[in-house]
């Protein structure tokens, strides 16, 4: 009888790193076959999957900075509206009629500076929680965004600026239709994850930011300057929201008061349906895009079949519950005690 | 173990005070290499004022550190680090989401050069840290298992190997056994002797007269954060050093 209950405990210990490192890989297979099974003729058609990369665009860069964020134990609410602010500043100088290759620049700049914000009035003012900071600026730079553009709609940019967000890439000396296009978003998030995914397992800067998340007593102890790395993290995360800020500028032409709204929530969800855990020092680059993707081919799903967008509150809803018990489960089993 | 020589490390007349309180008054202390000194007294007596201090973590406010003989200022933990002086810490300061090896080498992580960027190497990690294991005769699986998956005394040992992995002379263990089971605890205690053999000076912190019996040479009782008694373990009693952690003499 021990015998056998060593066996089950020994085979699970042993499953639990596929498990943690692929789990949710499997959970998105399934979720395209259920998809492909019930909508066969639209849901992986060419025009679909790529209007689902297009649709997750900016999506996915908020929910990688709010990772990076989070594998520190930390926070970023502030994300959408990082994303706004930007988007209002490049849609003023784009209307100021700056050169584009400056247009492009400056949600990157100021989205970069949001998040050095956020870093520096964690560290240096020392909030008890990035929850408090974050939540501040979350008010404070959507409040700036509409200060700068008065509150309305500021719509019409150049191609150049667009590409980003509106690009495409032709594939048509594949011999592949006209229709059959690759959208720029899609290549900048392959780029940008693969990118970040050097930077956080490959690089001494990304070892210490799981290792901070995972003790910053243990940071600290050797050697590690926490608040420095904290910085860093803010600051990238803001960084990856001006991306967002300008890939949306391309897919909408226009920035708008309401643009990110909530979707600091969108992203902290991807992140946590993803793997990454609230505790700190876990979680996989691979595992966020994958949470980006669930969440993108769950709305896009239930649109093809027409499902009240109250039902997709609903579902995601439970999905983040569920995936974060699955979240508990492993740690109990996961961590000796 | 020879007294006659100079000591590896050698604080004199180490006085601290916070505001108006007096942690320290001129405290002296001194490790050889090879031995292991044994650091007891009562709750705030002053022990781990005396190790912070001799970490670097605090400054002290009146007296010296001697470092084979040269007088040392110390401004941060990474100045006695960079001496070879280890502090192995009560709540070991490990990051449990990381494997053995990158815990061992953190922020001191070997890198290779990829064209324009400085990559971790992986490798190099898992091969040193398997050689220092052997040397310490320390036991695990796998070097890249997870801290969090060991059990008490491996996440010890793991302390232990992670303070001399950078040839340490001088190391620092602050009540290594307190919450270990106890059929680890000789383990650990094993560990110490064979990092006395090779000719590192250990001071330990311990409440557990077994530990001090067992590694430690000599032992040294400090009491209102002064220095109340002092021998070699052949010349005392357990009954004695339990007497000086409560002021009798």
């Amino acid at each position: 009888m021990e015998d056998k209950d060593k066996k089950i405990e020994s085979l699970h210990l042993k499953l639990i790193p596929y498990f943690e490192k692929y789990g949710i890989l499997l959970l998105l297979v399934l979720m395209i076959l259920v998809m492909h099974i019930l909508q066969p003729d639209v849901f992986l058609s060419w025009r679909n999957v790529t209007n689902v990369f297009k649709q997750i665009s900016w999506q996915s860069m908020l929910a990688l900075g709010v990772f990076m964020v989070i594998v520190t134990a930390g926070i970023d609410l502030s994300v959408g509206s990082i994303m706004m602010l930007s988007l209002m500043i490049l849609a003023v100088v784009a209307k100021a009629g700056a050169p584009w290759f400056i247009v492009v620049l400056t949600p990157l700049i100021a989205g970069f500076l949001c998040g050095l914000f956020n870093g520096l009035g964690i560290t240096l003012l020392r909030m008890p929680h990035p929850f408090i900071m974050t939540l501040g600026t979350l008010y404070i730079f959507r409040g700036a965004g509409n200060l700068i553009s008065g509150g309305t709609p500021i719509s019409g940019f150049t191609d150049e600026v667009r590409y980003l967000g509106h690009g495409r890439i032709d594939l048509q000396w594949l011999g592949l239709e006209k229709s059959q296009y690759l959208p720029v978003s899609l290549v900048l998030i392959a780029i940008v994850y693969i990118i970040f995914w050097i930077f956080l397992n490959k690089s001494k800067t990304g070892k210490w930011i799981y290792a901070i998340g995972g003790n910053p007593n243990a940071a600290r102890a050797s050697g590690i300057n926490v608040n420095k790395i904290l910085i860093i993290v803010y600051s990238l995360c803001g960084f990856l929201s001006g991306i967002g800020a300008l890939i949306l500028a391309g897919r909408t032409d226009s920035g708008y008061p309401n643009a990110g709204l909530q979707s600091e929530l969108d992203a902290i969800a991807a992140c946590i349906i993803g793997g990454a855990s609230f505790f700190g020092g876990r979680g996989t680059v691979l595992g966020v895009f994958a949470g980006v993707m669930i969440m993108g081919i769950l709305r896009n799903g239930l649109n093809l079949m027409d499902v009240s967008s109250f039902w997709q509150q609903v579902l995601i809803g439970s999905i983040i519950v569920l995936a974060v018990y699955i979240d508990v489960l492993r740690r109990d089993i996961g961590t000796r005690k | 173990m020879s007294s006659t020589s100079n000591p590896l490390l050698e604080a004199k007349g180490i006085t601290k005070y916070f505001g108006t309180i007096t942690a320290l008054e001129n405290v002296n202390l001194k490790v050889h290499a090879g031995e292991c000194l044994g650091v007891v007294g009562d709750n705030g007596a002053g022990k781990s004022t005396l190790m912070k201090v001799l970490s670097g973590l605090y400054k002290p406010s009146a007296g010296s550190l001697f470092f084979q003989g040269k007088e040392e200022t110390l401004e941060s933990p990474r100045d006695s680090q960079n001496l070879g002086l280890e502090m192995v810490y009560q709540d070991l300061a490990l990051a449990g989401n990381l494997p053995i090896g990158e815990n061992i080498f953190l922020g001191r992580e070997p890198t290779k050069n990829l064209g324009f960027l400085k990559l971790l190497d992986f490798n190099k990690i898992k091969e040193l840290t398997n050689a220092h294991l052997d040397k310490l005769k320390i036991n695990v699986k796998s070097a890249d298992q997870k801290v969090e998956e060991l059990s008490g005394g491996q996440r010890q040992a793991v302390a232990i190997a992670r303070s001399t992995a950078f040839n340490a002379k001088v190391v620092i263990m602050d009540e290594p056994t307190a919450a270990l089971a106890i059929k680890e605890v000789g383990k650990v205690l094993d560990l110490i002797n064979s990092l006395k053999k090779t000719g590192v000076g250990v001071i330990v912190i311990s409440h557990r007269m077994d530990d001090i019996f067992t590694v430690c040479d000599r032992v040294m009782a400090l009491f209102q954060g002064t220095n109340f008694a002092e021998s070699t373990l052949s010349n005392t009693s357990r009954d004695e050093v339990i007497g000086w952690i409560m002021g009798k003499k």
